[in-house]
Parts: C-alpha cells; structure tokens; sequence
C-alpha cells in the first residue's frame, strides 16, 4: 500500500516539470514555431535558479533569476525564426547545447565545483506545502496528502492546464494564436503582427520552461548538478505529440510519462511483483510509445499546419 | 522572383558570410571566456598550442576530427535530401554494439576478415537506426526530426541494458564490455613502432583517420557524380520536380537515411575498434551532436567538412589543454562554442546579409557614378 | 465627385525588379474598377500596396480625398478598405464563424463577437446573396463557397471598397457568375470594387471602367463602355500582336495514344478526371482548354505517370502505361512531359541549368554508364540544347533560377523535344513568358508535330489553343464536354468550358 502511495506522489512530482515544458511547447508551437530547445531552457533556468537562490538565499528570487535566463534563451530562439526566419530545428539545437555548455562554464567559474551549485537551505527551496490537518485524519489522510502536499510551482503547473485550454479556446488571443499556427497569411492580412504575436508564444514558453527549471533545481532537489534536465525537455515534446497539440490531453500524456519515469526510479531499487522488468525498458518506453504513435498506428498525429516554416510575405 | 535582399556575388553568398558568421561566433565565444575573467586571446593561445603545437596535440586533434568527419557527413547526406538526422548519436551509439558484437563474438577469426567484418558491422548497426526512422518518414510519414531524437534516448537505453545484461562480464563493477582483442585498429603510435622503429608521442590516432578521408570522398563521389547522388540532390531542393522527374521520394529518404546513419557509425570504427578497444556506456559523448555543427559550417560539403571537423578537433584537444592549464575555463567551454557555431552559422545564417547587401549596393552605385 | 480612393504617383521596386513606375488612379465611389494587365503587369502589388501589405518607396494614396498613410493591413481595413486575396487568407481548420471574426474581435473574449457574427452573417446573406453555414469548417467548403467567406470577412469589418484580386481563376462558371450578381448587388448599396483580373470578357462584362497596367506602369484608364476588347488588348500587350501561327494542315497518322474511360480521384475521393476518352495520332496537335481546376491538370499528370488512375486505361503505342504509374518508366517508352508549373516542377532552381537540363532524364546511359553520372557529357548535352533553342545566357554552369521566365521555359521545351519523343505532354507552355519566347515556343511545338510526333496541349488561353491545336477538347469539372475543330467559334467554345453542351442536350 505504501509503496504505490509513494508511486503516486512520484508520479505526480516527476510530472510537474513535464506538465510545465510540455504547455510551454504547447503555446510555442500552436503557434507555429516549433520549440526542440525546450530542455535547453529548462536547463539553463534549472542552473540560474539554484545559483541565485544559493547566493541571494531566496527561492522566489532564484525562481525569478530563472525565468530571465529561459526568457532570454526564448527570445534567442524567437528571434532566429521569427526574424531572420531561420530554421527553427537548427536554432533549437543551438540553444540546447548552448545551454548545457553554459551551465557547466558558469557553474565551475561561480562555484568551484565542477558545474555543480551549492547545496540549497530550505528557504532557497520550493518545498512541498504542508497541512497539519491531514496528519489527523484516518485513513484517507495519507492518500490526500499525496495529492495536496506539494510545492506552489506544482500547484501552478496544474492550475496551467485548465487556463491554457480556455485561453486557447475561448480568448481573441487564443483564436488568434491558434490562427497564425495554421495560416499566419490570413492573420497577417487580418491586419495583426504575425511576429508580435509569435513573440508572445515563444515568451509564454520561455517563462514557463523557467518554472519548470526552478522547480527541477529548487524543489525535487536541493542543487543543480550538470545535465540534470536529463531529456525532461523531449519528453515533454514526446508529450506534446502524444497530446496531439491540445491542453487536456498534454496533461494525460505528461502524468503517463511521469508515472513511467517514477516506476523506472522505483525499479532500479525493487522488482515489482517477483517480476524484473530491466528499468532501461521502462526508461525508453515514452519514446517508443512517442515513436509508434507517430507512425500513425495508434491515432493520427496532425501538428499545426504552419509549424516550422518561417513567415514570408509573398508577392 | 524573391529578391527584396539584393542579389549578392557567389563569392559572398558562399565564401565571406559563413566566415564572417564563423568569426562571430567565436567573439562571441571570446565574450564568454571574457564575462568569467579570463583573457579570451591568452585562451585561444593556449589551444591552439595545446592542439597544434606538438606531436601529441595533432594526433590528439585528428583524432577528434575523425569522428566528427563520419557524424557531419551523416549529417551533410541527410541535409542533401533535404532530411535533418539528429539521431547521429544514438546511430553512432547503436554501431558500437555492432562493431563490439562481431569483434567480441568472431574472434576465432584472423583479423584480416575480422576487422571488415567489425566496421560493416558497426556500420550496418547505424545504417539500421537510422533506416527505421527513414522508412516511418518515408512511409508513415513521421516527421524524421522528432523519430531520430527519439530513437537517441532509445539508443542510450538500448545499448545500456545491452552492455549491462550481455557485454558486461560477471563480476566486472565498471559498466563496459570486456575487450575486443581480435579486431582493433592499430593507433599510429604502435604503427611507427612495430614497422619502422620510430617512436612518437603517444595519442589515440589511429588508422581510422584514413577511413575518414576516404568517407569525405565516397559521399562528394556519391552526391556529384553518380545517378544516385542526382536524385538525393533532386528530392531535397525541390520535391516536386523530383516527384516530376520520376525519382521516388520514399525510395530516396530510406536510402539517404540508411547511408547517413552507416557513416554515423563509423564513428564506432574510431572509438571502439582504434581507441576504447571495448564498449562502453556513453562513449559517444556527443559527437553526434557536434556533426551537426560540422555539416553546418562545412555547408554540408565533404571539404567544407574535413576543414570544419579539424577546427572541432582543434577545439576539442585545446579545450582540454585549457582545462588543465586553466581550472577556471571548464572543458565544456568547447560545448558553448559548438552552440554558438550552430545558432550563427545555421539558425541566424542570413543575419549578416542585409547589412552586407546595403554595403555592397551603395559601393555600386558610389562606383559607377 | 471625391474619389473613393486616389493613388497618386505610387513607385515601388522589388531589388531589380520595377514593380510599379510612377502610378496614378482615381477610383469614383460606387463603381465597380477593372484593372487589367497581363501576368507580373503590377497590379496585385499596386493593390497590395493600397491594401497595406506592402509600402510604396514613393507616392500618396487618399481615401475620400484624405492623405491616408497605410502602414498595414490593419489601417487599411480601419479607413475601409478590404481584399479578396488570389489565395484564399482562411484558417482552415476554424469556423466561418471564427474565420470571419479575427481581426475583429472587439473584445478579450470571443464569444460576443461570434454571436454578432452569427447575426451579422444572416444579414449580409439576405442582402447580397451570400448564403454560408456559419458552423462549417472552412477547409471543407468548395472553393466558390470559401471565396463567400472572404467576402463576408471583408463586409463584416466594415469594408466599403472591396478589392478583388483574380476572383474568378479558380471558380466553375456558376460561380463565378454568382459572384458577379454579388459585386452588382454591392454596387448598387454603394460599395466600390475593384476588380483586378486578366481576362478582357470579365472587364467588359462587369466593370464601369478600367486601367490597363504593363509592365508597372498604369498605361490608360477607359470608360469600359467607350471601349473594345481589340483596345484593352492592344493596350495590355503593348504592340498588336497576331496570335495566328504560321502552321501548314496536318497530316495525322497512326494512334499514339489511347485514352479510355480514365477517371482520377483526389484524396477526398472526389473525380477530378471523370470517365475521360479520347484518342491523339501522329502529327497532330490536340488541344485541352477549360478554366483553369478542371481536371486539366490531373489529366496530365495520370498520362505522365505522376499519379495512378482510379479506373480507366492511357494505351501509348499499345501499351497500358496508366498502371506502371511512374514517370521514369513512362518516359523510357518514349513521352516527354513540360510540366505545367514551371517554377516548381520543371526544374530545380539551386541546380545549375546543366544539371536542370536532365531533369527526369538523369538516368539514360548516354550521361554516364550504370550508376555513374559524367559530368562532362552533363554539360555537353546542355550545351547543346542551350544553343539550338537559343537559351540565354547560354552558360550551363549558371543556376537555373537566375534565368528569366521564358528561358527557363526554352531550357525546359528543349530538354523535353531534345529527348526525341513520341508524344509531347505540353501543359501551359507559355505561361508567364515574355512575347518573344512566346513565339519561339509555338514555332517549336507546331515543327514537332510537322516531324510527325504527337503533342498533347494544356493551356488556359484559349487563344493559345485555338492558334496551334489541330483538334480542340473542352474540359469541365473533369468531365470531356466535346470536340470541336481549330475553326470552332470562340463562343461555343466558351459555352463548353463553362459547362454548357449542346451535345448533351
């Protein structure tokens, strides 16, 4: 019993960051801008985060700082495409290793320990919420716990999901955005900025995969040690492709893949059941998954029909 | 009809805009160094020193370039047919275990069979990884970018369970196979050795690099000269002329693919068979990753690439050269670089060109008044 | 009377190119406008530029007789002003509904503007005939019917001059018919159109006035009723050309080709070649004219190999080649094939022309044996044919986009007679090309058929048609409508094409 309580409140904090890059990507590239730079973001925001709450001793501050660093990467990526319509895998690339290098440059010229952050007190950290309350309750207590006792940002990430399919839904910038995802020939000539518009996409995500690096390098743990994204940011566009481009389902897809990768950290300790599964099995599943629905043999995947080309006015 | 940036000579277009991009890239590395205190142009020095400026560091320095030369023309086929092959990694990993397989398995064998054996199949093993994401482009029409980054994080698992359930000795702690004694690659060292009796400084360089020279040849004969080469070409500039032209489009990916991913996995060859001389986790170290920055700066053709691998190998033997002699700059400044390489020289490729078509337009006009 | 809208001295260059020299208009309100001119004349960049998709680098434009600056298209549709593009601006996979409504949303939510469109939509449907399903997904609406909903967007913003560029090249007849009663019933409420287009009948068939543009610059304004057809003509070609060719009768011999009950479908499952028949001999030219979508296109493609038939057989020198369903084989039994997009298909434009010269005929032996490609005898071959067709410049090494159009035209006929067919596909072998090649072209195609081969034309002018074809086929909606001869009169012609048979009947 415990142990799939446990399972549970892994599933959902290994979910949290995936929840937050996977929206993240969602708004990018709804907007037709196609986000591969998702783990450099998360990357180099999970380092800033670590690195500032560990010198200026505040969470929120480091959160802050965090969000800078993945906005500024965002706006590196927005501008390639949008701009110079460049090619927008190509930039990603860029910024994904751009990132990685960065992270361990600065980090061993900060802190002298080989890319790694110092470790972080508890108010350099977004630590889980907790509700005395419960410890009172019989029974049902812990499994409620497992639900409610989580730090603001993954309460933020879930929160995320509802507001960004309604925002998408039911909002002129949402209409909008989905618009210059499918046809940004028809925004254009509707008389709105394509680019202001795909600025504010690529910003969205840039603050969100900030978040998502705050809460790997400040909540789930307590410092930033290199590459600690590890692939966090392709699975979420494995997510996202699950998802099929829409909120709801992204969350689905975010909590299978988290539910997966927490089984995968359960089994490298214990076999389930009698029954051993090798964890690089379960550690490849979302991609292979990811892989045959591409393929189309389990629905059929339809991305924004303008994501990926640049924007050219044509005579 | 699209000539609102101004016509530009051909020398420009293809000579001064990738090195002005080039050089800035490296400013703004050099900015990068300068922002953690250190003196960028002392750095520089210290590189090209600890690369150039001894037996050692060349071998050292050709040896990297030899990887990168197999995984940028990986990356330069797939470019040609208009495909992006980000999987370079995973396909250079999943060579390994073909290359270890074969090495480890035949070893009965005298070498001379053993060791072609070894390279087909390292290369087989990355042609395989690559052609499976080729044929759901091809057939399923799955977006090859998103299946060949996906088939890396299935490679890196893959191959982990592999070496650790099959290569994996009993008893051995460390995560690698046991080694490959039949079917190595001689490094240059043992060479000068053993045939001429001279003695050089000791580095991983090893016979692989001739491979490498002989890849950059086989794919500039391929693309330029054959019929093969014509239609890869044809289908990447323009889909509907080749559809037109009678090539078929699906044929043509799977193929490209194929060939991209068995140069990919001669990378193996270097690694595996002429240095580790086993297999072992995560010996790839992103040399995939740094074929596509090669492929960008050597514009994706085989001289452009033997010149842009040497500059990363320059970069990767100096980089460590820096560390030591520089504790402050870490090693993986070099990664910094290679990102900065990419976003200038692909991403922001034309960033540079309107200003130099300004330039060149009001010398123009300036001169024939 | 004040102007609806003045443009004055307007001036625009794209790079080398003079898009718009020095262009003055005055548009009288409640008028319907032609402006017509043949292909790259300026006049969709003129309009583009009044639309604020584009900037003048000189030049004034007034609305009522006020100095307007339009920096984009959001100024313009603010002074009144809406566009029907070429190519539709719809998101296909939203709502008429939400199509209608980008733009003008009026609020941070959009559900009050999607129920005054809804309202607004019933209104506009009652007063000017434009009936469509507010509900409907756009991408699955015919394109007649998507055409209504550019309208609509364009009236719902509040637009008073309605620009439309080349409204009728992709409608049926019908439609396009239907659309005239629309710009009438516009008209008559006091709306100004203006409508851009190529086609002379149009003009004289609907509009008040007309300005003619060539070559960017606005060479006459007429009252449509104090002029001709043989005026607007001469004035948009510049010199009065005489479409006639010189062509002796033909001698037809032996069948080449067969087809027989050919029908394609598209994706949708919908025929776009529908139970055609027919059959082409030795030493004739049979010609295919319909507007332009009506399965034209297709036609070719199946006998080119490109695309499979659904049912139906293409029998060339007694061989079903519809099932080999590949050009490559196709083209070894002995067709060539001008495609009919230059641009994007006949060659490839980062290739050198050498290189776009072997296009489709990369594979024959005589460029190299077996797998291998010489590039010398590459070059040699374009040499050739550069020379013979008079390709300039003629420098095989020069890439094939920096060519103008018409000589990317001659490098592709060369490339395709070059390879000694027996049949020639041609389709729109002159389209976008200048006067000069214009002539080289025919001349070339009619001295094909003088050597006894077949050729098959597909062209959207009719005068092209009828000025080379032996045999004349009309096409609509897929469908063979009849056969007539090179003599036929221009109007029957013009019934079948839109749909009208006296053969049916």
């Amino acid at each position: 019993m415990n142990l799939y309580i446990e399972l549970l409140a892994s599933t959902i904090r290994m979910s949290v960051p995936l929840i937050l890059a996977c929206i993240a990507g969602l708004w990018s590239e709804r907007a037709g801008i196609v986000d591969i730079g998702l783990e450099g973001k998360m990357l180099i925001a999970a380092f800033i985060a670590a690195s500032a709450s560990a010198v200026l001793g505040s969470a929120w501050i480091g959160l802050f700082c965090a969000i800078l660093a993945s906005l500024s990467f965002a706006l590196v990526h927005g501008y390639a495409a949008i701009n110079q319509r460049g090619n927008q895998v190509v930039s990603g690339v860029a910024i994904n290793m751009l990132a990685a290098g960065l992270a361990v440059v600065l980090g061993n010229e900060w802190f002298r320990e080989g890319g790694r952050t110092p470790a972080l007190p508890p108010e350099g950290r977004f630590l889980p919420l907790h509700f005395p309350a419960l410890d009172e309750l019989p029974v049902i207590g812990p499994l409620v716990r497992v639900f409610l006792e989580h730090s603001v940002l993954a309460y933020a990430a879930f929160a995320l999901v509802p507001l960004t399919a309604w925002a998408l839904a039911r909002t002129r910038f949402g209409l909008r955005l989905r618009a210059v995802g499918e046809n940004p020939h028809a925004v254009d000539t509707a008389g709105i900025s394509v680019a202001a518009l795909r600025y504010r996409a690529v910003i969205i995500a840039g603050v969100l995969c900030g978040v998502a690096g705050a809460y790997i390098s400040t909540s789930l743990s307590s410092s930033f040690v290199r590459d600690m994204t590890a692939g966090g940011g392709f699975m979420a566009l494995a997510a996202l492709i699950f998802a099929n481009w829409r909120a709801w389902p992204a969350l689905g897809a975010c909590l299978l893949f988290g539910f997966l990768q927490a089984v995968g950290n359960f089994a490298q300790g214990a076999s389930i059941g009698g029954f051993q599964i090798p964890v690089q099995f379960i550690n490849m599943l979302p991609y292979v998954l990811t892989v045959v629905l591409l393929a189309g043999f389990i629905g059929k995947s339809a991305p924004p029909k303008a994501s990926g080309i640049p924007y050219v006015k044509d005579r | 009809m699209m000539q609102a940036r101004g016509e530009l000579p051909n020398w420009v277009d293809a000579g001064l805009i990738p090195l002005i991009n080039l050089a800035v890239a490296l400013i703004a590395s050099g900015l990068v160094v300068l922002v953690i205190g250190e003196n960028p142009f002392e750095a520089m020095w210290i590189m090209i020193q600890g690369s150039l400026g001894s037996l050692k560091g060349w071998g050292y320095m050709l040896y990297y370039a030899t990887n990168f030369v197999f995984t940028g023309l990986a990356v330069a086929v797939a470019f040609h047919a208009g495909l992006f092959n980000i999987g370079g990694e995973g396909q250079a990993y999943m060579a390994g275990v073909g290359a270890a397989a074969v090495g480890l398995g035949l070893d009965f064998l005298p070498w001379p069979i053993l060791l072609p054996l070894a390279i087909l199949a390292a290369m087989a093993m990355g042609a395989f990884w690559a052609w499976i994401p080729g044929v759901l482009q091809a057939k399923r029409g799955s977006h090859i970018v998103i299946t060949t980054i996906m088939f890396n994080f299935i490679a890196a698992s893959l191959v982990g369970y592999l070496i650790n359930y099959w290569f994996r000795p009993v008893g051995k702690m460390a995560v690698e196979s046991r080694e490959i004694t039949g079917a190595y690659i001689l490094s240059a060292r043992e060479v000068a050795r053993e045939f001429f009796g001279v003695r050089i400084a000791s580095s991983p360089l090893n016979f692989s690099v001739f491979l490498a020279l002989i890849a950059a040849w086989a794919v500039w004969y391929l693309l330029w000269r054959t019929k093969l080469g014509y239609e890869i070409r044809a289908l990447g500039a323009n889909p509907a002329a080749a559809v037109y032209a009678g090539i078929r489009p699906d044929r043509i990916i799977i193929i490209a693919m194929t060939i991209s991913g068995g140069l990919a996995g001669l990378m193996a060859v270097n690694e595996i068979l002429g240095v580790q001389h086993r297999l072992l986790l995560g010996y790839v170290g992103g040399a995939g990753f740094v074929g596509i920055a090669v492929a960008l700066m050597g514009r994706s053709h085989p001289i452009g690439i033997l010149l842009a691998a040497m500059l990363f190998g320059l970069l990767y033997q100096g980089g460590s050269e820096l560390s030591f002699a520089r504790p402050e700059i870490n090693r993986d400044m070099v990664v910094v670089i290679q990102g900065l390489v990419i976003l200038f020289m692909g991403a922001l490729e034309y960033a540079f060109r309107p200003a130099l078509s300004a330039l060149f337009y009001s010398v123009g006009r300036e001169g024939n008044q | 009377m004040t102007p609806a809208i003045e443009l004055i001295r307007i001036d625009k260059r794209f790079g080398s190119v003079h898009a718009n020299k020095d262009v003055s208009l005055a548009i009288a309100p409640g008028s319907i406008h032609g402006i017509i001119g043949e292909n790259g004349a300026g006049k969709s960049t003129l309009m583009s530029i009044l639309f604020g998709f584009y900037h003048a680098d000189s030049g004034e434009i007034r609305v009522k007789g006020k100095p307007v600056r339009i920096k984009s298209p959001s100024d313009a549709i603010a002074l009144g002003i809406g566009m029907v593009h070429q190519h539709f601006m719809l998101v296909e996979p939203f709502t008429v509904l939400e199509n209608v409504v980008i733009g003008a949303e009026g609020g941070t939510l959009i559900g009050p503007a999607l129920s005054r469109a809804r309202a607004e939509l019933t209104r506009l449907a009652k007063d000017y005939e434009l009936e469509v399903d507010p509900d409907a997904i756009v991408g699955e609406l015919p394109v007649g019917l998507q055409q209504r909903v550019e309208i609509l967007k364009a009236l719902f913003k509040g637009a008073e001059t309605l620009i439309l560029d080349e409204p009728t090249g992709v409608l049926t007849p019908d439609e396009a018919d239907h659309l005239f009663r629309i710009l009438r019933t516009l008209k008559d409420q006091g709306k100004t159109v203006i409508l851009i287009t190529h086609k002379l009948r149009e003009i004289m068939a609907i509009t008040d006035r007309v300005s003619v543009m060539r070559r960017g610059e606005l060479v006459a304004t007429r009252e449509t009723k104090a002029t001709t057809v043989e005026e607007l003509a001469e004035l948009m070609v510049g010199r009065h050309v005489l479409l006639r060719v010189e062509k002796g009768p033909s001698k037809p011999g032996e069948t080449v080709l067969e087809v027989k009950n050919l029908t394609w479908k598209d994706r949708k499952g919908i025929p776009r070649v529908d139970n055609v028949s027919f059959t082409l001999r030795k030493g004739e030219i049979l010609g295919i004219a319909g507007v332009s979508g009506n399965g034209q296109s297709e036609l070719l493609d199946v006998i080119a190999g490109i695309a499979r038939p659904a049912s139906g057989q293409v029998i060339f020198e007694g061989k079903d080649i519809g099932i080999l369903g590949d050009p490559r084989h196709v083209r070894a039994e002995g067709l060539a094939h001008v495609p009919e997009d230059r641009q994007h298909r006949g060659l490839i434009g980062s290739f050198d022309a050498a290189e776009s010269a072997i296009l489709g005929w990369h594979h024959l032996d005589s460029l190299g044996k077996g797998y291998r490609l010489d590039r010398d005898k590459v070059i040699a071959r374009a040499k050739v044919e550069m020379e013979e067709f008079d390709v300039r410049p003629p420098d095989p090494l020069l890439k094939s986009s920096k060519f103008s159009g018409g000589n990317q035209q001659k490098l592709i006929i060369a490339r395709e007679i070059k390879s000694n067919p027996d049949l020639l596909i041609v389709g729109q072998p002159t389209r976008g090309v200048d006067i000069g090649a214009i002539e080289y072209i025919h001349k070339r195609i009619i001295q094909l058929r003088d050597e006894g081969k077949a050729v098959l034309l597909v062209s959207v002018e009719l005068d092209e048609i009828r000025s080379l074809s032996d045999r004349i086929l009309v096409m609509f909606a897929g469908r063979v409508m009849g056969e007539r001869g090179p003599g036929a009169d221009e109007r029957e012609l013009g019934l079948l094409m839109a749909g009208v048979s006296k053969d049916a009947a």
